[in-house]
């Protein structure tokens, strides 16, 4: 069974591969401003919007015009989507009558959507209205992908232009990415998972009656059940395809109708690496240098294979003690705990690894219930700063950061001062990315300190033990590195965890989007500098295999000690009989 | 290379001077400069009170763990200052014995440019740019400036270390006289070109001294990936307090972790083994150019060395040896070879320039002809002069000329017999020169044959250019030479390309072109004329034998004036880099033992089930902190040879020399704590040094 998994999560990355590699090429094709196949229906409607918006396409940025325009554009998106939450209660659209979010969640849940981490501290169904979801948060999931996709795009440039002093339009970026790659690939993507039972509806909740009504204590006597509907599909679609992972229901897509079938389980694992997994391809076509482009995949699909093999070997051991507790044969059984049964243990364990893998966070089933080293798995493809492959855009400049501390080093030792596709590494890049690799690690040690020595923060922990640390670490873990999963034991909707995950998902998206910016645009002030045999290789096994080193060397050294005292004591402990 | 004839300072010595330097260094001042050692310095303070205050009774843990713990951090401290005085230490020694040389002489202070000149005696501090002295046979040249008057030899020893004196001359390209240098013999009047202080001699005094030292771009970038790894090292330490505790308290067992061994955890993490040794890299790779006898003006110089992978080689001196020489004798048909070496041997027994004497030199080898007197036979030597461009000698009615084609052509009536044109057109094809020979007698004037003149290459050039390609490096030589002749030498020296009938603004040119297309430039010069290409170059080497300009412009002084040198050049700064980058590597890899033997430790009193991660099987958590500890701070001297005389370099591409490293100091890195620690473990055990179970 464990092999049969293994085989079915190669087959989701090598799906995910094969709709890549042309997609990489694709979008180079997109922000070059080059025909493309849908050229004749979309640059009508693209004109339209820069007229509408009086945006001159030709107009090139500075990299702080640029980073100016993303981070303003992250504000007042932040802005809108809170009011809109605020004023739900009396806009149409609101079938079930659902009134204002309160502040703090409000706050919580309108950067959360901005900055493309999709941590839900609230229910949807019960929450938002369809419009606050359609017209708030699925357009977020849009626009907080082309973001980040935009930001990738623009340190494209800077790394492959020459002696340049911009790096491209914010606005021409953002409205390429969300016409010509996002919405074409959702629409697509959402008629697919329509065929497979996923509802898209404008029409309310229907009633159920029950043939069997619930019996006995704490059940209200009722024979019928409320099932909200809703428009789906549509959300779902872009929910996973620009790694947002903010589900239409509070079950994410463990809902029936968010995700239905085995089938449609791989496809949204397919549809979550797609366009991460395409961007290394944009990078070797801008830079002409394919074997690049490959080896950074070759390290994502490792990190991410590597992580999918551990989650399924563990959850395929479950836990000894339910074995000692169990039948006559006490045969070790998988943990099915918190996982779906039409989906059982180990594609729930595939689906872990690529949610967090990818920043996506969409979950179906709870990551809480996993087994020590099961849990451990996501919570590690996340401190590893979402670069297994990452979030949309996200992940290749994660990557790329890494590549350039990796290539500093590297460099030295083949006698080089050092550079990148051509590029001198020099104090001020170095600055830029040792500020991005600093932040993250720095945002959630010091926010997961605060939250266990602080009352409010230590009244959210539900759970003994080092578990209870796990909670917390995750938490934070997932809103720096916007991914947005949750161990979903945590209390998290209070107002400390609404207002230290919301300034933590801000400060882990804008704070690491400048310094990516302001390298993008140093580097494209550069001459390139041409390739001799003096040049580290930037291909093949030896440079993926330091590469590798590096972003796992990085990762372990930072957070070793937490994790020691979180889920490694915890895996221990459990083979000692103690489970938490 | 010539033995230098100072900075025969003993090791002891050195080592003494750098002992007590790495005490002074300890002033937080010095430290704060170096904020990886900072760090450890601030951690060694802390314990030291910890300590104390331990002393009192009221210690996290027992003052003896503590206080081990202290001393072995301000060994860190102690051990990285050690290696930076001991790097500096060579160039100190240098610099005294440079100091010996500048000594107070008085300068006879010339009224105007001219040798007999009314002068006033004055101490050299006081004289200015601009004014002008005399110097004669025997006295110190007080100043650095310019001949402006005479010719000279002066011993210049003092700066380069080369006992063979050398001419200096007013106009041309030796006119640059340097402060502390004997005049030997003859005169010079000086015009002086630098202000007391600002002397060639300071310069080098302050560089090889190390007091004008800046940190160098690459350093700088290198500093700030340390110190992001110190503040996120800082960070994990100092989060593990309230984690440590809340986990204390889930577990219901234990206490927060001590901060000694926080500081203990954090000075093992933060890379203090490049950190410690950084400056000491950098101060020995401009030592190791030092050696060399070159001078480099700055270190971001040897940095940009070892980016270069352009190198632009003047043809003379450098691939080929100076001059052209006689290579065969080609006779006119019906003579024999025999009669066309003797006579040409005759026309160049008075010709000094290095042409004529490889003539005389093959007419001996090749047909035994021995050199004769020619006072004897009545000979009258007609030198070469623009206007004639030949040479010759005028025996009693005989007149032999030799020269180049079109020289002889008009001096043998206008044209010369077709096998003669045609040899001479296969040799400039060949890229050799044709000397053609004739004579005037009886029979009217004749032409005997031609001389093949060659450029010869050095012994051992190719196989250098192949191995500069092998890593990268592109080489252009650079000549006046006309482009078949270039073609040909280029062919056989290997050099990838060449630029013939070069001028220096041509020089400049390409330069400039090579640089647009992000090429890294070295070249070396002397003459006034090629300022403007040493200014525009990346590596600029200046032979020490040039013009003040030159020298001015270059941002290396090669004290040899051996052009070859550039290649050495390139592999110091090589070394230099590929050193920082292996140590940081193997600081770096070193952490993962390091929590190996850390993080069981430090939480066995919170979790004993975290012991399965002590995978060195150390003794006991004091045991175990304590070693890496000591483990973290001797790795440091262990490591200073390394630092001081560079990894190994090996002229191999990119991919085979990142493999190489990667294995000895990114593997190496990972496996040798392991054993360092395990041992330090036994050790440490065995001395009893440990007595607390933490």
């Amino acid at each position: 069974m464990m092999f049969a998994a293994v085989i079915h999560g190669a087959s989701v990355i090598a799906a995910a591969l094969a709709i890549a590699w042309p997609l990489g090429r694709y979008i180079a094709r997109v922000f070059r401003g080059d025909r493309t196949t849908l050229h004749g229906v979309l640059h009508p409607i693209e004109r339209a919007c820069y007229r509408m918006c009086r945006i001159d396409p030709a107009a090139e940025m500075t990299w702080s015009a640029y980073a100016t325009a993303t981070v303003l554009f992250g504000a007042v998106s932040v802005t809108g989507l809170y009011l809109l939450q605020r004023v739900q209660g009396n806009l149409p659209l609101n079938p079930l009558h659902l009134s204002a979010v309160r502040p703090d969640l409000a706050f919580n849940t309108a950067v959360s959507f901005v900055t493309n981490t999709n941590w839900q501290a609230y229910v949807g169904e019960q929450t938002m209205s369809t419009l606050t979801q359609m017209t708030g948060l699925a357009v977020q999931n849009f626009a907080s992908a082309a973001t980040g996709l935009a930001v990738a795009v623009a340190l494209i440039r800077g790394l492959t232009r020459r002696e340049a002093a911009t790096l491209g339009n914010f606005w021409v970026d953002l409205t390429r990415s969300v016409l010509y790659v996002l919405l074409p690939l959702a629409l697509l993507f959402a008629l697919i998972l329509v065929s497979q039972g996923v509802v898209q509806t404008f029409g309310g909740p229907v009633e159920a009656h029950l043939l069997n009504p619930p019996q006995g204590a704490g059940h209200a006597p009722t024979d019928i059940q409320v099932i909200p509907r809703g428009p789906v599909a549509s959300q779902e679609s872009i929910k996973l395809l620009g790694t947002n992972g903010g589900g239409y229901f509070g079950a994410n897509s463990a809902h029936p109708f968010e995700n239905p079938t085995p089938f449609s389980n791989w496809l949204e694992m397919v549809a979550m690496l797609v366009i991460p997994f395409a961007l290394p391809f944009t990078l070797g076509e801008f830079a002409g240098h394919r074997r690049h482009a490959w080896t950074l995949w070759v390290v994502m699909a490792t990190l991410l294979f590597v992580g999918m093999g551990v989650a399924v070997w563990s959850e395929a051991q479950g836990n000894p003690l339910v074995a000692e507790a169990g039948g006559m044969d006490k045969v070790p059984s998988p943990n099915l705990e918190g996982k779906e049964v039409r989906f059982g243990p180990l594609d729930s364990a595939l689906f872990a690894a690529v949610t967090t893998g990818t920043s996506t966070g969409a979950v179906d089933s709870s990551h809480d219930s996993y087994t020590p080293l099961g849990g451990l798995v996501p919570l590690w493809l996340m401190l590893l700063g979402e670069v297994a492959p990452g979030g949309v855009g996200s992940g290749l400049y994660g990557m790329l950061v890494m590549v350039v501390i990796a290539v500093f080093v590297a460099g030295l030792m083949v006698g080089r001062t050092p550079e990148y596709l051509g590029k001198k590494i020099e104090p001020f890049e170095m600055k830029m990315a040792a500020l991005y690799f600093l932040i993250m690690p720095a945002l959630i040690l010091v926010a997961t300190a605060l939250a266990l020595v602080t009352p409010e923060g230590a009244r959210g922990i539900t759970n003994p033990g080092p578990h209870g640390l796990s909670q917390v670490l995750y938490a934070f873990t997932s809103a720096a590195n916007n991914n947005g999963s949750a161990f979903a034991g945590l209390l998290a909707d209070s107002t400390f965890y609404n207002t230290a995950t919301g300034l933590i998902m801000f400060m882990g998206r804008f704070w690491m989007m400048i310094p990516v910016l302001a390298m993008a645009g140093s580097l494209a002030r550069k001459k390139v500098r041409p390739v001799t045999a003096g040049t580290l290789p930037l291909h093949g096994f030896l440079f993926a295999g330091w590469l590798l080193a590096v972003i796992l060397i990085a990762g372990a050294l930072n957070f070793l000690p937490v994790l020691a005292l979180g889920p490694v004591v915890e895996h221990l402990l459990m083979a000692q009989g103690r489970s938490f | 290379m010539a033995p230098r004839s100072f900075g025969v300072v003993s090791r002891g010595s050195w080592v003494r001077q750098a002992l007590v330097a790495a005490v002074v260094k300890l002033n937080p001042v010095h430290q704060v400069r170096n904020p990886v050692m900072f760090v450890v310095e601030v951690g060694g303070i802390l314990t030291t009170v910890l300590w104390v205050q331990a002393w009192t009774g009221r210690g996290e843990a027992p003052a003896s763990f503590i206080g081990q713990v202290t001393l072995w951090l301000w060994f860190t401290v102690l051990f990285a200052n050690f290696a930076e005085a001991l790097a500096e230490g060579r160039g100190k020694a240098h610099a005294e014995a440079l100091r010996r040389t500048r000594r107070d002489v008085m300068a006879r202070r010339l009224q105007s440019p001219e040798r007999d000149s009314p002068y006033e005696v004055v101490p050299a501090q006081d004289l200015r740019k601009g004014e002008f002295v005399l110097v004669e046979a025997g006295d110190i040249v007080p100043v650095d400036g310019e001949a402006v008057l005479g010719v000279a030899a002066v011993d210049e020893s003092a700066i380069t270390g080369e006992s063979a004196p050398v001419i200096r001359e007013s106009g041309g390209d030796r006119s640059a006289v340097t402060g502390g240098t004997r005049i030997l013999s003859d005169w010079l009047v000086i015009r002086v070109t630098a202000n007391p202080g600002e002397t060639f001699l300071d310069h080098m005094i302050a560089l090889v001294e190390g007091a004008r030292r800046k940190k160098t771009p690459n350093e700088v970038a290198l500093g700030v990936l340390l110190t992001s790894f110190t503040i996120v090292f800082l960070l994990v330490c100092a989060t593990l307090l309230p984690i440590s505790s809340h986990s204390a308290m889930a577990a219901g067992r234990g206490t927060t972790v001590p901060l000694t061994m926080l500081v203990a955890l954090l000075v093992a993490l933060i890379p203090t083994t490049i950190g410690g040794l950084l400056s000491a890299i950098g101060i020995a790779g401009m030592n190791r150019l030092v050696k060399r006898n070159v001078l480099a003006l700055s270190g971001r110089a040897i940095e940009a060395a070892g980016d270069v992978d352009v190198l632009l080689l003047d043809k003379t001196g450098t691939i080929t040896l100076g001059n052209r020489q006689a290579v065969a004798f080609l006779p006119a048909t019906g003579l024999d070879e025999k009669t066309l070496a003797e006579a040409a041997q005759l026309a160049s027994l008075a010709d000094e320039t290095p042409e004529g004497r490889s003539i005389v030199v093959l007419a001996k080898e090749r047909h035994g002809l021995r050199a004769r007197d020619l006072q004897a036979t009545g000979a009258v030597f007609v030198p070469f002069t623009a206007h004639t461009r030949m040479s010759g000698v005028d025996l009693p009615g005989r007149q032999i000329r030799k020269g180049a084609a079109d020289a002889i052509r008009a001096w043998v009536g206008g044209s010369l017999p077709a096998d003669i044109e045609a040899t001479v057109r296969e040799i400039a094809t060949g890229g050799g020169t044709p000397l053609v020979v004739a004579e005037a007698g009886d029979g009217g004037r004749r032409v005997l044959g031609v001389v093949h003149l060659k450029d010869v290459v050095k012994g051992g050039i190719r196989e250098r250019f192949e191995q500069l390609r092998r890593i990268g490096i592109q080489t252009v030589m650079i000549t006046g030479d006309n482009p078949l002749t270039a073609a040909a030498i280029a062919a056989e020296s290997g050099v990838d390309d060449f630029l013939a009938e070069a001028k220096p603004e041509d020089k400049l040119r390409l330069i400039r072109e090579l640089q647009a297309q992000g090429h890294i430039v070295a070249m070396t010069g002397d003459g006034t004329n090629d300022a403007p290409a040493l200014a525009q170059a990346d590596v600029a080497v200046a032979m020490n034998t040039g013009t003040q300009a030159a020298k001015e412009a270059a941002n290396m002084i090669d004290l040899d004036s051996n052009p070859t040198k550039l290649i050495d050049i390139v592999e110091v700064g090589k070394q230099l880099l590929m050193t920082r980058g292996a140590l940081t590597t193997f600081s770096l890899a070193n952490d993962i033992a390091k929590y190996f033997a850390i993080i069981p430790a430090m939480f066995a009193p919170i979790y004993p089930e975290l012991k399965v991660l002590n995978l060195m099987a150390l003794h006991n958590p004091a045991s175990a902190i304590l070693s890496a500890i000591i483990f973290n701070a001797l790795i440091i001297p262990a490591l200073i040879p390394i630092a001081l005389r560079g990894v190994r370099y090996r002229a191999l591409d990119a991919g085979a020399l990142l493999r190489q490293n990667l294995l000895v100091y990114g593997l190496g890195g990972v496996a040798v704590p392991f054993l360092g620690i395990k041992v330090i473990d036994w050790i440490v055990v065995a001395l009893g040094m440990v007595g607390w179970g933490g």
